[in-house]
């Protein structure tokens, strides 16, 4: 377990009256892609900036390849990619990453080759010696990523690398990612794009007021949150009528035309299903029946009550 | 709607303090202040100190010491100390005091000089009085100067009709015999009543004694040395201002997260301070010789011939401002509230320190209140560099509190950093 690119156990702080972390505990396997899930105001910013020795936890270790470390303690093996567009805008894409490379530790004989190998990775060579405010949205997010690989981290924690750009850059960057992968790196990614996390990460991580609320592969979560749950939508052709009871796990929208609720057992349930509506003088326009998704466990576990 | 943008706005100025601040208080303090200033400046009740150097000690010249003395206008300083201690003034010891800025003004009587008094005919040959000054205060010679003529004719009234009457003998005639004694009547008349300190100022006036006007400063009248006053209190001024300006990069860089990267970094936040300090102590440097260059340049400003004073004011004082601007930047949460918390303290400190109105010009309480601004410190100096003609090691005093200041400036500065390191 000493080998453990990450691992947080117990994290605990608050901030004045408000519990942003209550004792979270998980890890990250090497070369893994691990998702850090969680409504807003969750904890994941907070465990993320721990992890980065930017914030002092109450409570809790956290230890990076086996080093159990303080904030104090420099982080050579992390690389933080921040959620803000973290680059200079008046200086190119070539000066940033220099600047920031230089900081960063990397020696001047390794720099020119580090700044060559993180313009081509992050497809920027071409817009090398533009000043970076001339640079689309998509553009600074790939170079704010490079940024923080210069001095060729083992462990990346990205903050939302993606939010705010189009599907090509989006696309782009998860390349980029899995190009690290193969160079043996471990990387956690805190992200709202749940279809993401279900296609690009390994294991996920939920985390709600706190707390790690689920952990393990996506079948892992949708197993352990929902069981062998189907979701079921039923478009009737008529709205439901007001004086019919709705049994007590059915959802039935505003307009009473469609229905949805998760079943385990398809051959007794759906059946059932069918009668109740049939009883209650409603026709049947349409039946969507599909598995669960990352999104009904992540909405299964966390609740549907806004946070913020 | 109207009542709607109307409700928009006073509800957003109800809730932003530096708003506040600077629509209401700002303008309430520039006007105490300048009130102050100017409402203060050389008033009545506020005498000038005058140096007198009496060389001669004769009759005349002690009279005339007498005469000055009980000018209300005027506090007679005749030995070294304040106090009244020390040894008699000298010419050169009057001029030390001028030149140290310890006085504006003195009073040299040379030896010799009673004798060529005569006001209708002053001879040539004899010394003249002297009038030092220090350009600086362009008022209190001009004032000195008017008394000094005064009294030149109601001191010695007795001596005065003396000389009158050999002017009339020489060029009207010889007086009779009954003439000569009605006015020896009237000569112990007028020394009687001197002496017995009635009103000399109610004897009366006729031309004036010689004086030579002297300014010890710049003795050749040069009035370059007032650029370099102008240029270090501008200069300064605005070395402030872009200090707390280009300290305000900071919260730009909190707010796009460079910052963050950059305490990540090996730097650390007291490196990142560091460097920051660094860098605008070099571009305060820099902004300061451009602005006396260009002052050497268009304006005759003396600045070659003084250059390792000015440089070595400038480096102190760019520190210092580089310092204050980083101090600003770390107490501030906003770069709205950094532009109103500099744009209050920095024009206050300038108002009080001399950097807008010369110090040497306001009351003796306002140029002490002045002290505590970073401005009066540099300003100072500077006067020591470019009008006092002052060796680098008189600088001292001003060189340890703007080293100083700059200490006490970046710990503050470092202190409230804490908030954008680990939490």
């Amino acid at each position: 377990m000493s080998s453990l690119p990450l691992r947080v156990d117990g994290a605990g702080k608050s901030f004045g009256k408000v519990q942003a972390l209550a004792g979270a505990s998980f890890e990250v396997r090497p070369g893994e892609l691990l998702g850090l899930l969680g409504p807003n105001g969750a904890g994941k910013t907070t465990v993320i900036k721990a992890i980065a020795g930017r914030l002092q936890l109450d409570a809790g270790t956290i230890a990076v390849f086996g080093r159990v470390l303080t904030p104090r303690d420099p982080r050579p093996d992390i690389g933080l990619v921040p959620q803000e567009l973290a680059v200079y805008p008046l200086l190119t894409a070539r000066e940033n990453l220099e600047v920031f490379g230089s900081l960063y530790g990397v020696s001047k004989a390794d720099l020119g080759k580090r700044v060559s190998w993180a313009l081509e990775w992050s497809d920027l060579k071409d817009r090398a010696n533009e000043p970076t405010r001339r640079f689309s949205g998509g553009m600074r997010r790939r170079l704010n990523i490079a940024c923080s690989l210069l001095h060729e981290p083992k462990l990346v924690l990205l903050d939302e690398p993606t939010v705010g750009v189009d599907p090509q850059s989006r696309e782009r960057i998860y390349e980029m990612l899995s190009a690290l992968r193969q160079l043996g790196v471990s990387i956690v990614l805190t992200t709202h794009h749940l279809e993401e996390a279900e296609q690009r990460c390994d294991r996920i991580v939920i985390i709600d007021h706190g707390r790690i609320v689920a952990a393990g592969t996506l079948a892992e979560l949708l197993r352990s949150s929902l069981g062998n749950a189907r979701a079921v939508e039923v478009r009737l052709a008529s709205p439901w009528p007001a004086h019919a009871a709705v049994p007590a796990q059915w959802r039935v929208s505003d307009d009473g035309r469609l229905v949805k609720t998760e079943i385990t057992n398809l051959g007794q349930e759906l059946p059932a299903m069918m009668a109740t509506i049939g009883g209650a003088g409603v026709e049947v326009s349409d039946l969507t029946l599909r598995g669960s998704t990352l999104h009904d466990a992540f909405i299964a576990l966390t609740g549907r009550e806004l946070r913020e | 709607m109207i009542g709607t943008l109307l409700r928009i706005g006073f509800i957003n100025i109800r809730r932003d303090r530096v708003v506040q601040a600077l629509t209401f208080l700002l303008p309430i303090m520039f006007f105490s202040i300048f009130a102050t200033v100017f409402g203060n400046q050389r008033n009545v009740s506020e005498r000038i100190t005058v140096a007198v150097a009496d060389e001669e000690k004769s009759e005349y010249s002690k009279k005339l010491v007498k005469a000055l003395a009980a000018e209300g206008a005027l506090k007679i300083q005749t030995t070294t100390e304040r106090d009244g201690s020390g040894a008699e003034l000298t010419r050169d010891t009057a001029e030390a005091l001028i030149k140290g800025g310890t006085y504006s003004v003195a009073i040299v009587l040379p030896k010799g000089f009673s004798e060529g008094r005569n006001v209708f005919q002053p001879d040539p040959a004899t010394p003249k009085i002297q009038l030092l000054s220090d350009v600086s205060d362009p008022i209190a010679p001009q004032m000195v100067l008017g008394l000094l003529q005064k009294v030149s004719f109601t001191a010695a009234p007795d001596m005065l009709a003396t000389d009158g009457m050999g002017m009339l003998e020489r060029y009207g005639g010889t007086l009779t015999p009954q003439q000569k004694e009605s006015m020896a009547t009237w000569q112990k008349l007028l020394a009687d009543q001197t002496a017995s300190g009635g009103d000399a100022a109610s004897a009366g006036g006729f031309a004036g004694v010689p004086v030579e006007q002297i300014n010890v400063m710049q003795p050749g009248g040069d009035s370059r040395p007032t650029i370099s006053f102008y240029a270090a209190g501008i200069g300064v001024m605005f070395l402030l201002f872009s200090c707390s300006g280009a300290g305000g990069a900071m919260l730009d860089e909190e707010e796009s997260g460079t910052l963050g990267r950059l305490i990540g970094s090996r730097a650390g936040m007291t490196g990142v301070l560091a460097g920051k300090w660094l860098f605008l102590a070099i571009m305060g440097v820099i902004q300061l010789t451009v602005m006396f260059v260009w002052g050497a340049v268009m304006f005759g400003l003396p600045l070659w011939s003084h250059l390792p004073g000015f440089f070595t004011m400038t480096i102190f004082t760019a520190c210092a401002a580089a310092a204050f601007g980083l101090l600003l930047a770390t107490i501030s949460r906003s770069r709205a509230q950094l532009s109103g918390l500099s744009t209050i303290i920095i024009l206050a400190m300038s108002a009080v320190g001399g950097s807008m109105f010369p110090r040497f010009l306001m009351t003796e309480g306002m140029q002490k209140m002045g002290l505590v601004t970073f401005n009066a410190w540099a300003l100072d100096g500077y006067i020591k560099v470019f009008w006092r003609e002052a060796p680098i090691i008189d600088l001292w005093p001003q060189l340890l509190v703007l080293a100083g200041l700059c200490v006490v400036f970046l710990t503050g500065a470092r202190f409230f950093a804490r908030r954008w390191e680990t939490l």
